[in-house]
């Protein structure tokens, strides 16, 4: 028996099928984009045009809240002595080495938590205890430890980027559809194979989300570091700029603490549409 | 007889918190190679349990399950399964759901998931993943990633009863396709009794509480069969008259007559 003719409701031009596909995932047109950025931008515009407004108008004291233009131009000042980029590379430098550590010891242990319950049953107690630990209870005993230099502000970072890694990934590989591992015993698949064809990608969007929380905890954790005492960095910088009352220094740190944090976020959000791209989900 | 698939004595019990129930009682059937068997009966008759127990999916069972004279143990890959819901890897695109750990660089394997791929009419979607396919679609690439194995048989699981009944009287003409293409055994689970008589050289019916085979009934309409043909209908309605007696007899079990 042959059924030589393929039946086009059913199977439809592969041409057709595929460029519908394409289409709800290739970009964006243009005027799509620049609509989604206005919408992003009008609030924070909208906002700095009337705080702007009001500081000529002499509403607001300058020490209290500077002018946007009075944050620009202290940021030129800061940016064309280089003195702002140093902060910033001391800074970036802390949180990816405090995240690089904490961070990839999170996946380690979710990975292995996820994979072994015995693992999980002698390991995770102890870290759900310490994860309830607060940076700010816990940052004298660090000093106390390793003092003030860069030792005890990676520890710091890096208790901060361990759990949500942990957590999540933990969570990801233990979310893993039980009827795959039906076929992946049917199909012979290697320990090895069974780890990277399904656990793995199964366990990725949640590996992808703790990354992003725990990218943002270590810059975060980075100002407790910081603040806690240093000679250099961004925090240093507006810890040093308060105590001379330069406000509009202060709002100089806090906006680059914000744009860096947001550009990191960003780069994790970009792997996420990349490596998920397989996801059938909800887009709004 | 040569049989590929013997089945014998073959007892099945579950724990349930209301004791111990038989899904399975005396199971005797003999595949012959390259035979398409159909598997029917009520629900709860234990038709699913059966494939998994010739999957190598369930080893907790008395009697013997023999493939190719050797003791099932274990699931592997000279056993294909289809499942009723395709479980596809979502992650991974056509191709490589139906290649899975065999590597696609490999000249030789990419000749074979080829070949599967036009066999089961899937060319232009190799690089679609699983969330572009539509419900047939999807079937047939679990169809090929079983077949692209060899397997010395086939177990599918109602493999169509979530399609409707358009795409699925299509897939019944592109698994007869294959089979007559591969001479691949074929046992098959199904609750449709057209699909049933459709498909196989011989129809095996069930009986629920305990799953017993109650009967069997060959099909020796030569291929391709039409559904409206007289003999169809014929050996339809003597398929449907059996099952009709199973069923009277489990409405007077359970009404205490």
């Amino acid at each position: 028996m042959s059924v030589s003719t393929t039946k086009p409701l059913l199977s439809p031009a592969p041409g057709e099928e595929s460029r519908a596909a394409a289409q709800a995932t290739a970009k964006q047109p243009r005027k799509e984009r620049w609509a989604v950025l206005w919408r992003g931008a009008a609030l924070p515009v909208t906002v700095l045009a009337a705080w702007q407004l009001a500081a000529m108008l002499g509403l607001i004291s300058p020490t209290l809240l500077p002018a946007p233009s009075a944050i620009a131009s202290a940021a030129w000042e800061l940016a064309v002595s280089g003195e702002l980029f140093e902060h910033m590379h001391i800074s970036v430098y802390r949180a990816v080495v405090g995240f690089a550590l904490g961070g990839g010891l999170g996946l380690v242990f979710g990975v292995l938590s996820g994979l072994f319950r015995s693992f999980e049953q002698s390991v995770d107690p102890t870290v759900q205890m310490f994860r309830m630990v607060p940076h700010l209870a816990i940052t004298p005993l660090f000093i106390l430890w390793f003092g003030f230099g860069e030792l005890s502000k990676f520890l710091l970072i890096a208790k901060g980027a361990f759990f949500p890694l942990y957590v999540n990934t933990f969570l990801g590989i233990r979310n893993a559809d039980s009827k795959l591992f039906d076929v992946a015993r049917i199909l012979e698949l290697s320990r090895w194979k069974q780890i990277t064809l399904l656990v793995i990608p199964a366990a990725l969007p949640n590996v992808l989300l703790g990354l992003r929380l725990s990218l943002g905890v270590a810059w975060l954790g980075l100002v407790v570091a910081e603040l806690m005492g240093s000679s250099e960095g961004i925090g240093y910088l507006i810890m040093d700029a308060r105590q001379f009352t330069q406000t509009s220094i202060v709002f100089v740190g806090i906006i680059i603490f914000a744009i860096v944090g947001k550009a990191a976020d960003s780069f994790v959000r970009y792997l996420e549409k990349t490596l998920l791209k397989w996801r059938d989900t909800y887009s709004g | 007889m040569n049989a590929i698939l013997q089945i014998d004595h073959l007892n099945k019990t579950f724990d349930t918190p209301q004791g111990r129930m038989q899904a399975l009682r005396s199971i005797k059937l003999n595949v012959r190679r390259g035979e398409f068997v159909t598997i029917i009966g009520p629900s709860g008759c234990g038709k699913s349990t059966l494939l998994k127990i010739i999957a190598g999916l369930d080893t907790d069972h008395d009697g013997q399950v023999l493939l190719d004279n050797e003791q099932v143990t274990k699931p592997s890959i000279d056993k294909g399964f289809v499942f009723q819901e395709h479980r596809l890897f979502p992650w991974l695109t056509v191709e490589r759901n139906i290649a899975v750990d065999w590597p696609l660089r490999d000249p030789d394997v990419r000749r074979k998931v080829d070949e599967m791929i036009a066999i089961v009419r899937l060319k232009g979607f190799e690089k679609a993943y699983p969330r572009e396919l539509s419900g047939g679609m999807s079937q047939r690439v679990a169809i090929a990633r079983a077949l692209l194995r060899k397997p010395k048989v086939m177990l599918l699981d109602e493999p169509f009863g979530a399609l409707d009944a358009f795409t699925r009287s299509h897939m019944q003409e592109v698994l007869l396709d294959i089979w007559q293409q591969n001479q691949t055994t074929m046992i098959l689970v199904t609750h449709d009794i057209d699909e049933a008589v459709f498909l196989a050289n011989r129809v095996v019916i069930m009986d629920a509480r305990p799953g017993t085979i109650r009967n069997m009934v060959p099909v020796d309409l030569p291929y391709p069969r039409k559904k409206s043909s007289s003999s169809f209908q014929e050996l339809r309605r003597i398929v449907l008259s059996e099952f009709e007696r199973v069923e009277e007899l489990e409405l007077m079990d359970s009404s205490g007559i």
